[in-house]
C-alpha cells in the first residue's frame, strides 16, 4: 500500500521537477493586453528581448547647431528641400544622415566630392525624395507615428539600403500548368511568417488597395463574397505585420472576432493607419523613383524597392522601441512652407530646438 | 442499477491505499473508500465556489458565465478572491477531485486483483488538464496563463492562445495529437462496427465470434490485430492523443515563443536541399 503511494509520489515529483528545470532553463517574460483569461498575451524569451533592446538603441544626437546666419539655400547651390536651414543646421543634418545611412561609404555615397551640388549620383536624388518623405510622414501621418515620428535612422540603421525592403514577386512559372494556378501558395513564404500562404502578400495591399477585410460580421450568410483565397492573402499580410512587429495576433485582435473594433486593442487603430501610410508612401514616393534607381536596385519585374511594416519596425512593436530621435532633428518634422510675408525674402530662422531639454514636451511613445 | 439481479455480488474487503477499513464500504452500488470521501469533498467545495464566482459575475446565462484566472501581474502568488483567487481555489478543488477519482479507481482495481490500466489511462486526462492550469502557467511564471472557466470564455481563450503562435496547426505536437484523435476515432469505429456486425447476423444466421471477426479483416486488409490487440491499440491511440495535446500546449510559450510556422525552418535548412 505505502509502496504504491511512495512510487506514485516519486514519479509525480520527478515529472514536475523535470518541467521546473526545463522551464527555468528557458525563462520567458509575458505581457497582458486584454482582460484576464482572454489569452490576449505576448510571451517572449528574455534573451530575445535583450537582443531586441540591444538592436534598438538610437544613436546619440549631434550637438545642436546655431539657427542664425546665412541660409543654406544662399550659401550652397542646388539645395531644394532644406534651403530654409542655417548652414550650421544644414551641415549638422547632412553629417547625421551620413552616420545614419552611409557611415562606411561617407559623403561620397550620395555626393560627387568634387561638386557636392551635383545631382549626378542617383543616390542623391533618392535621398532628397526620402527626406521629403520623412517630413511628410512626420507631418501628415501622426495617426501612425504620433509625436515620436521617424528619422532616416528608423529604417536605415547605418545601412544604405534598409534591412527589410520588398519587390513584387514575379508570376509563378506554374500558373498555367495542368493542375492549375497555385495562387502563389504552398511554398515557404518568407514575407508571410514562413507559412504556405501566398509568397507576395504585400503587392495587393501595400502597393494596391485591395480589400483586406474578409471576415463576416454575422453568424449567418450576410452577403459576404470574400473567398478563401482572398482570406489567405489577408492572412499573409497579417503574418507579415505580426513578424515585422515581433508581436502575435492578439496585439491587435481579440481573435474571437477579428473584425469587431469594439473588442480590438487600441493598437489595431494605429496599425490601420500604418497600412494606409505604407501604401501611400510606396505609391507617392518609392514607385515614382523607379526610373531613378539603377536596374541592380530594382526587383525581378523592374519595380522600385518598396517599404513594408518591417522596414521601420525591424521586429519591434515600436521602431527603436519608441526612442525619441525626431525631437533632436526638428528639421525633419514637417516640410518647410514659406509664409506669405517671408516668401520673397530669405526665410527666417526656424525655431529650432537649440536645447533638447527645452524642446516642447512630446507625447508618450 | 449497475448490479443486475442475476449478477453475483463481487465485493472484496481490503486493498485500500489510505484509511484502512475506515471507509471500506459501499453506499448502494458505489464503493466509498477514503478517496471517495475526498472526491465528494473537493467536488462539493469546487462546485460551490463556481456558483459563488458566477454569482459575482454579470450573468447567469450558462454559456456566458466566466470565471477568469488572475491577471499576469500576480505572477505565481495568491490573487484576491474576486481577481482570480476563486479561479485558483476552484483549480485546487478540481485537481483534488480528479486525482481522488483516479486513486479510487486504483483502490477498486486492487480489490479486484486487476491491473492499474484504468487509473493510468484516466491520469493522462488529468495530466492534460494539469498541463493547462499548472505546468504551463508555472513555467511561464503566472497563473494568468491558465484558461478561464466558462463555456464560451474558454473557447475564446483557446482561439487567442492559438493565435499567440500565429498558426497553431503548424505546432508539431498539435499535429501529432490531432492525428491520434482522428486515428482513435477511426480505430474505435472500425472495432465497434466489427463487433456489432458480428453480433447482428442476417436472418437465419447465428451470432458470429472472434474467428469471423479476424477473418473479416484478414480478407479485407490482410491483417487482423486480434480481439485483445485492438484494445491495446485503442488505449495507446487514445492516451497518445491526450498526451500529445498536453505536450503541444506545454511547448507553446515555455519552449517556443514565435509563430509555429517559423519553427519549420529547420526543415527548410536541411542540407539536402539547402
Amino acid at each position: 500500500m505505502s509502496g504504491f503511494i511512495a512510487k506514485l509520489v516519486t514519479v509525480v515529483t520527478l515529472i514536475l521537477t523535470g518541467f521546473a528545470v526545463l522551464g527555468a532553463s528557458m525563462s520567458t517574460e509575458s505581457a497582458q493586453l486584454g482582460y484576464s483569461g482572454t489569452g490576449m498575451q505576448q510571451v517572449a524569451f528574455k534573451e530575445d528581448l535583450e537582443a531586441l533592446v540591444a538592436a534598438s538603441q538610437a544613436p546619440p544626437a549631434f550637438p545642436p547647431a546655431a539657427s542664425d546666419g546665412p541660409r543654406s539655400s544662399t550659401a550652397y547651390q542646388n539645395v531644394k528641400v532644406l534651403g530654409h536651414l542655417s548652414t550650421g543646421e544644414f551641415t549638422r543634418l547632412m553629417t547625421a544622415i551620413t552616420t545614419w545611412v552611409s557611415p562606411v561609404e561617407g559623403c561620397a555615397y550620395c555626393h560627387n566630392t568634387e561638386n557636392l551640388a551635383s545631382d549626378e549620383l542617383y543616390t542623391k536624388v533618392v535621398s532628397r525624395r526620402m527626406i521629403e518623405m520623412t517630413m511628410a510622414i512626420n507631418a501628415n501621418f501622426k495617426s501612425h507615428v504620433k509625436e515620436t515620428g521617424v528619422t532616416c535612422y528608423t529604417c536605415h540603421r547605418g545601412q544604405p539600403v534598409p534591412n527589410q525592403i520588398w519587390f513584387t514577386a514575379p508570376e509563378s512559372p506554374y500558373a498555367a500548368r495542368l493542375v492549375g494556378d497555385n495562387a502563389e501558395q504552398n511554398q515557404p513564404a518568407a514575407l508571410a511568417g514562413m507559412t504556405s500562404l501566398p509568397v507576395d502578400p504585400l503587392t495587393p495591399y501595400l502597393a494596391g488597395s485591395e480589400q483586406i477585410r474578409v471576415i463576416s460580421t454575422g453568424a449567418l450568410p450576410d452577403g459576404n463574397r470574400a473567398s478563401i483565397k482572398q482570406t489567405e492573402w489577408t492572412y499573409g499580410l497579417m503574418m507579415h505585420m505580426s513578424t515585422s512587429l515581433g508581436v502575435n495576433c492578439t496585439y491587435c485582435h481579440n481573435t474571437r472576432s477579428m473584425a469587431e473594433w469594439e473588442q480590438s486593442p487600441p493598437a489595431r487603430a494605429v496599425a490601420f493607419h500604418g497600412i494606409r501610410m505604407v501604401r501611400h508612401l510606396n505609391n507617392e514616393y518609392l514607385t515614382p523613383l523607379t526610373s531613378v534607381f539603377p536596374p541592380a536596385r530594382r526587383g525581378a519585374l523592374g519595380d522600385a524597392p518598396k517599404i513594408n511594416c518591417g522596414t521601420c519596425h525591424n521586429g519591434a512593436f515600436k521602431p527603436l522601441l519608441g526612442a525619441q530621435m525626431l525631437k533632436d532633428y526638428k528639421e525633419l518634422a514637417a516640410p518647410y512652407v514659406p509664409t506669405a510675408t517671408t516668401a520673397a525674402a530669405p526665410p527666417p530662422a526656424e525655431p529650432a530646438p537649440v536645447d533638447p531639454a527645452a524642446a516642447p514636451a512630446l507625447g508618450t511613445p | 442499477m449497475s448490479l443486475l439481479s442475476f449478477e453475483r455480488r463481487y465485493r472484496v474487503r481490503g486493498g485500500t491505499l489510505v484509511g484502512g477499513d475506515l471507509f471500506d464500504f459501499w453506499v448502494g452500488p458505489f464503493y466509498v473508500g477514503f478517496f471517495g470521501v475526498t472526491t465528494i469533498f473537493f467536488s462539493l467545495i469546487g462546485t460551490a465556489l463556481i456558483l459563488w464566482a458566477a454569482a459575482h459575475g454579470p450573468t447567469w446565462n450558462i454559456w456566458q458565465i466566466n470565471i477568469e484566472p488572475p491577471p499576469l501581474q500576480y505572477g505565481l502568488t495568491f490573487a484576491p478572491l474576486m481577481e482570480g483567487g476563486l479561479w485558483q481555489l476552484i483549480t485546487i478543488c478540481a485537481i483534488g477531485a480528479f486525482v481522488s477519482w483516479a486513486l479510487r479507481q486504483a483502490e477498486i482495481g486492487r480489490k479486484l486483483g486487476m491491473g492499474y490500466h484504468i487509473p493510468v489511462a484516466y491520469s493522462v486526462a488529468i495530466f492534460a488538464y494539469i498541463s493547462l492550469v499548472v505546468i504551463r502557467p508555472v513555467m511561464l511564471g503566472a497563473w494568468g496563463h491558465g484558461f478561464p472557466y466558462g463555456i464560451f470564455s474558454h473557447l475564446d481563450w483557446v482561439s487567442n492562445v492559438g493565435y499567440q503562435y500565429l498558426h497553431f496547426h503548424y505546432n508539431p505536437a498539435h499535429m501529432i495529437a490531432v492525428s491520434f484523435f482522428f486515428t482513435t476515432t477511426l480505430a474505435l469505429s472500425l472495432h465497434g462496427s466489427l463487433i456489432l456486425s458480428a453480433v447482428n447476423p442476417q436472418k437465419g444466421e447465428s451470432v458470429k465470434g472472434a474467428e469471423h471477426e479476424d477473418t473479416f479483416f484478414r480478407d479485407h486488409i490482410g491483417y487482423s490485430i486480434g480481439a485483445l490487440g485492438i484494445h491495446r491499440l485503442g488505449l495507446f491511440l487514445a492516451l497518445s492523443a491526450a498526451f500529445w495535446s498536453a505536450i503541444c500546449i506545454i511547448i507553446s510559450g515555455p519552449f517556443w515563443t514565435r509563430g509555429w510556422p517559423e519553427w519549420w525552418t529547420w526543415w527548410l535548412s536541411l542540407p539536402v536541399w539547402n
